[in-house]
């Protein structure tokens, strides 16, 4: 199965306090107007802007071990190596925004506006977060009937989790998303940078579980595995 | 005119408020070294401090900071004119590979909001090209960034070439991203690391008192 969807920017839109989340901002705190003016200008350029797609592609465990294996540089022992055997089904997926934003956002910075450039920053990583999770529900969707009534889908990426960057080679040789416009670099950079990429897991909410103890776990910057796995809790 | 006004518009990120006033108070003869640095750097060392203590956040950072440029080109081409230096020069990029700019954007306009003139690169800079820089523009620190681990390694060629060129010592480097830490600065050799673009504005001060140009 080889799916290309393109989807509506209100489709795949975050929300204004994820987006503030992400430009450090509890979610208790205040917004001041000015702020609020921020946000809002920030979303009508994305959503003028933003050409959310992406792709994904069923895929063997077997054929998966062997793209997650990459260039043998993963942790000796992560998550993903429990988690995958187990899933009721598999797919590669790579997911953009497209490169508009992304010259926005430069543009904006040479423009002496920092303060618009980054929001709009924030509301394209959030945006393209949300691509993977409809790429989800899509491959959800697809599997109905094929799976358990109790699986639910997540996104695992490259450089997380202790799944190597590297790995980017193997996953993109394995999925081809140049119908999406997605190119990776020598540096294992996808271009437009607005772009997600990996496994999507298909399974109940064990298969997903995991206590991140591992050594990476120390350095980890996102620490958003706790609500992911919360977010499959029935 | 009292400086206050302005501080308190460039604390509040009010760019407009914050161009009228330092029009108004260089056509009323205040001098423009001293508009800087009584009331526009005090402003935005006010908006450090309370980012610090987490009274507000990233967006009212970056406000202010947007009322502090909107300031300063009123008061640069005057500055220029007096020939009043800077604080200091720094050279920043992303390191060769990589193109992710926003954390060094970020700290290219903290940096400028405490009154530092930044030579930014731009991202995927060759080694030599930061050093170049540096020693063209009179910067005694270099700041570097790096989002993957495949192209942090970059960093280590820069300080590798600093040794090779005999400028260790008189240019620093300072570095930063999403996979660096700690223990690959020190790993490395660099003089600093910072993990938040705020801590990067207090390192460089720091290695730009002991060492304010080469």
């Amino acid at each position: 199965m080889r799916r290309l969807i393109r989807f509506a920017f209100d489709d795949v839109r975050p929300a204004d306090e994820e987006v503030l989340t992400r430009m450090g901002m509890p979610g208790d705190a205040p917004v001041a107007p000015a702020v609020r003016t921020l946000l809002d200008d920030a979303l009508e350029k994305i959503a003028a802007l933003a050409e959310p797609r992406g792709v994904f592609q069923s895929i063997s465990k077997a054929d998966y071990e062997m793209v997650y294996r990459g260039e043998g540089r993963n942790a000796a022992e992560s998550p993903l190596e429990l988690i995958a055997p187990r899933a009721e089904a598999l797919a590669l997926f790579v997911g953009t925004i497209g490169e508009n934003t992304g010259k926005e956002i430069r543009t904006l910075f040479r423009k002496d506006d920092p303060a618009l450039a980054m929001m709009l920053d924030a509301f394209a990583s959030e945006t393209t977060n949300r691509v993977a999770e409809a790429l989800s529900r899509t491959f959800l969707h697809e599997l109905h009937g094929q799976i358990s009534a109790a699986a639910r889908v997540l996104p695992y990426s490259p450089g997380y989790c202790g799944w190597h960057v590297t790995g980017q080679r193997a996953l993109f040789a394995a999925i081809h998303p140049h119908d999406i416009g997605v190119t990776l670099q020598p540096s294992c950079l996808m271009t437009p940078l607005k772009s997600v990429s990996g496994v999507l897991v298909a399974g109940d909410a064990a298969v997903h579980r995991f206590r991140p103890q591992w050594a990476f776990c120390d350095e980890c910057r996102e620490r958003d595995c706790g609500p992911r796995m919360a977010s499959v809790r029935s | 005119m009292s400086f206050d006004k302005l501080r308190f518009a460039i604390q509040d990120g009010d760019a407009a408020a914050a161009k009228t006033l330092t029009s108004a108070l260089v056509d009323s003869g205040s001098v423009p070294a001293e508009i800087l640095n009584q009331a526009m750097l005090p402003g935005m060392s006010v908006v450090g401090a309370r980012f610090r203590d987490r009274e507000i956040f990233l967006p009212d950072v970056l406000l202010a900071a947007r009322a502090m440029k909107a300031a300063m080109a009123v008061l640069e081409p005057l500055l220029l004119r007096d020939r009043v230096p800077s604080a200091g020069a720094i050279v920043l990029g992303t390191v060769r590979g990589d193109l992710h700019d926003i954390g060094k954007n970020l700290v290219s306009v903290m940096l400028q909001g405490a009154g530092y003139r930044v030579v930014d690169l731009g991202s995927d800079v060759e080694p030599d090209a930061f050093i170049d820089a540096a020693v063209d523009e009179g910067a005694s620190v270099i700041g570097m960034s790096a989002l993957l681990t495949t192209t942090m390694t970059e960093m280590a060629a820069v300080v590798g070439r600093i040794r090779e060129r005999e400028l260790h010592g008189r240019v620093r480097t300072i570095v930063g991203g999403a996979a660096v830490s700690e223990a690959f600065a020190c790993e490395i050799g660099a003089d600093a690391y910072a993990s938040d673009a705020m801590t990067a504005v207090d390192r460089v001060k720091a290695m730009m008192a002991a060492n304010p140009s080469i």
